[in-house]
C-alpha cells in the first residue's frame, strides 16, 4: 500500500506543493502556472503511482512528449505572439536597447553560477531565469539541464509573481525624484502595415543570426503574424485562448511532476533560488541604468523607470513601472512606454537562450 | 471656453464617473480606463462643467480620443 512507502522527504515536498497551491489560490501568485505545478509536485511525491514511470506513466507522457520533445514551450510562444502588440516598441525602437540591457541579469548570473560550481549548461539554465520568461526557461532547461528544470521553472514563475516586490526598491535606489517625474514624448504612430511586416522581417533577421532560437522565435512571430494580418481571426483566437490554455495545463502539470524529492531537496536548489533572485535584481538595475545613460545623449528624455520593464515579466513589470511613475506624478502614464522594453526583453531572452544553445550544445 | 478631456492612453472605459451637467475641479477623476488589467484614472484638465460625455462604460478608446467636454 502506498502509505507504507511514504518518506519524510516526500512529506516535505507535500508541504511545498501545498504552499505553492496556497500562493496560487489565496494570493493569486501566477495561478495559471503555480496551481498545476503545485499539484504536479504532489503527484510526483506520492509513492507507487507510476505516474512518472518512463514509457508508462500518464504524467511522464505529458512531460516526455510535451517538454522533452520541446513542443509545449513553442506553442506557448505561438499564443504569446498572438497576444503581443509590437506597437509600443516600433513606436520608439530605441527602447530595444533597454530590453537588451536587462538581459545582463542573465549573463551576470550565468558567470556567478559557474563560480558556485554549476556546470556551464546548468549555469546557463539558472541564468535564463533572469529573463523572467517561463517557457524559455523550460525550453532551455529541457535541452541543457533537465535535472534543474523543476527548480528553475518554479523560481522563474515565483519571481515573476514577486516582481512588484523585487523591483521597486531597486528602481527607487537608482533613480532621482526628478528622473521619475520625466514625462515621455509619444513616439510615432505605427500603421497596420508596419505591424504586419514586423514579424516577417524579425523572423528573417533573428533566425538568420541565431538559428537555435528558431523554435521559439518562429512560433512567436507566426502568432504575431496571425494577429496583425487580421485575416485569420479564428486562428488568432485559438492561439490566444484555447491553445494557450490547453498547453498551459500540460506545461504546469509536467513541470511540477519533475520535482520529486530526489531532484528538489538538494542544496543546489537553494543556490538556484538565490541566483534567480539575483538575476532579476541585476536585470532591473541594468535596464534602469542604461536608460539613465541614454538620457545623457538625447534631449528626448526617457523615464529611467521603464528600463526595469526590460525584465520581461509581461506585463507585470510594465505595471510596476506605471505604478511607480504614477506615485511620483499621478498624471504620468508610463504603461505603454514600458511595454516597449517589456516586449523587447522577451525577444532578448529568447536570443540569449539561442546563444547559450549554440555555444553549449 | 470649452476644453476637451482626452484619453491619456488606449484601453477600455472601465468607469464613467461624471455626468453631463456635473461641476468638476481640475484634477478630479472623470473616467477610469482599463489597460493591461490596470485601472488608470483620467483627470479633469481644468475647472468647469461637463457639457458632454462622449463615451460609455465598456467602450474601447485610443490615446487622444475625446472623452468629454468641459465648459
Amino acid at each position: 500500500m502506498g502509505i507504507f512507502a511514504v518518506t519524510i522527504e516526500m512529506a516535505i515536498m507535500w508541504l511545498i506543493s501545498l504552499t505553492l497551491m496556497y500562493l496560487a489560490i489565496s494570493k493569486q501568485y501566477e495561478p495559471l502556472l503555480l496551481l498545476p505545478i503545485g499539484f504536479g509536485i504532489l503527484l510526483a511525491n506520492l509513492p507507487l503511482t507510476q505516474l512518472m514511470e518512463p514509457d508508462e506513466g500518464l504524467i511522464w507522457r505529458f512531460y516526455h512528449y510535451g517538454i522533452e520533445w520541446e513542443i509545449i514551450p513553442p506553442l506557448i510562444f505561438l499564443g504569446l505572439g498572438a497576444l503581443t502588440d509590437f506597437g509600443p516598441l516600433l513606436s520608439q525602437p530605441r527602447l530595444i536597447f533597454l530590453g537588451a540591457a536587462a538581459q545582463a541579469g542573465v549573463y551576470v548570473t550565468f558567470f556567478a553560477a559557474t563560480s558556485f560550481g554549476f556546470t556551464l549548461e546548468e549555469a546557463a539554465t539558472i541564468g535564463i531565469i533572469g529573463g523572467a520568461d517561463g517557457p524559455t526557461t523550460i525550453f532551455l532547461a529541457a535541452k541543457l539541464a533537465p535535472q534543474l528544470l523543476g527548480a528553475c521553472a518554479v523560481a522563474a514563475y515565483s519571481y515573476m509573481a514577486l516582481v512588484p516586490i523585487i523591483q521597486p526598491p531597486i528602481m527607487r535606489l537608482l533613480t532621482t525624484e526628478n528622473e521619475r517625474l520625466i514625462r515621455m514624448k509619444k513616439g510615432r504612430k505605427i500603421g497596420a502595415r508596419e505591424k504586419l511586416f514586423f514579424p516577417i522581417v524579425a523572423s528573417f533577421v533573428i533566425i538568420l543570426l541565431v538559428p537555435a532560437s528558431a523554435p521559439l522565435i518562429a512560433m512567436f512571430m507566426l502568432g504575431n503574424l496571425f494577429r496583425e494580418s487580421k485575416v485569420v481571426e479564428r486562428l488568432t483566437d485559438a492561439a490566444q485562448n484555447a491553445l494557450m490554455n490547453i498547453v498551459t495545463i500540460f506545461l504546469g502539470l509536467s513541470v511540477g511532476a519533475t520535482m520529486n524529492s530526489e531532484n528538489f531537496l538538494r542544496t543546489e536548489v537553494i543556490f538556484i533560488f538565490f541566483l534567480g533572485l539575483f538575476a532579476f535584481m541585476i536585470g532591473t538595475a541594468t535596464g534602469v541604468i542604461l536608460a539613465k545613460i541614454m538620457n545623457v545623449f538625447t534631449s528626448n528624455k526617457i523615464n529611467p523607470l521603464i528600463g526595469a520593464a526590460g525584465v520581461s515579466a509581461v506585463p507585470m513589470a510594465a505595471r510596476v513601472v506605471q505604478r511607480m511613475g504614477a506615485e511620483a506624478d499621478k498624471k504620468n502614464n508610463l504603461l505603454m512606454f514600458a511595454m516597449g522594453p517589456n516586449i523587447a526583453g522577451v525577444i532578448g531572452t529568447v536570443i540569449a537562450a539561442g546563444i547559450f544553445l549554440t555555444l553549449l550544445k | 471656453m470649452a476644453q476637451e478631456v482626452l484619453a491619456a492612453l488606449s484601453g477600455n472605459i472601465w468607469k464613467v464617473l461624471v455626468d453631463k451637467g456635473d461641476t468638476v475641479e481640475e484634477d478630479d477623476e472623470l473616467f477610469i480606463v482599463e489597460a493591461l488589467k490596470m485601472e488608470i484614472p483620467i483627470y479633469a484638465p481644468c475647472d468647469g462643467t461637463i457639457s458632454d460625455v462622449k463615451v460609455k462604460k465598456g467602450e474601447a478608446v485610443e490615446e487622444d480620443d475625446v472623452l468629454a467636454i468641459i465648459d
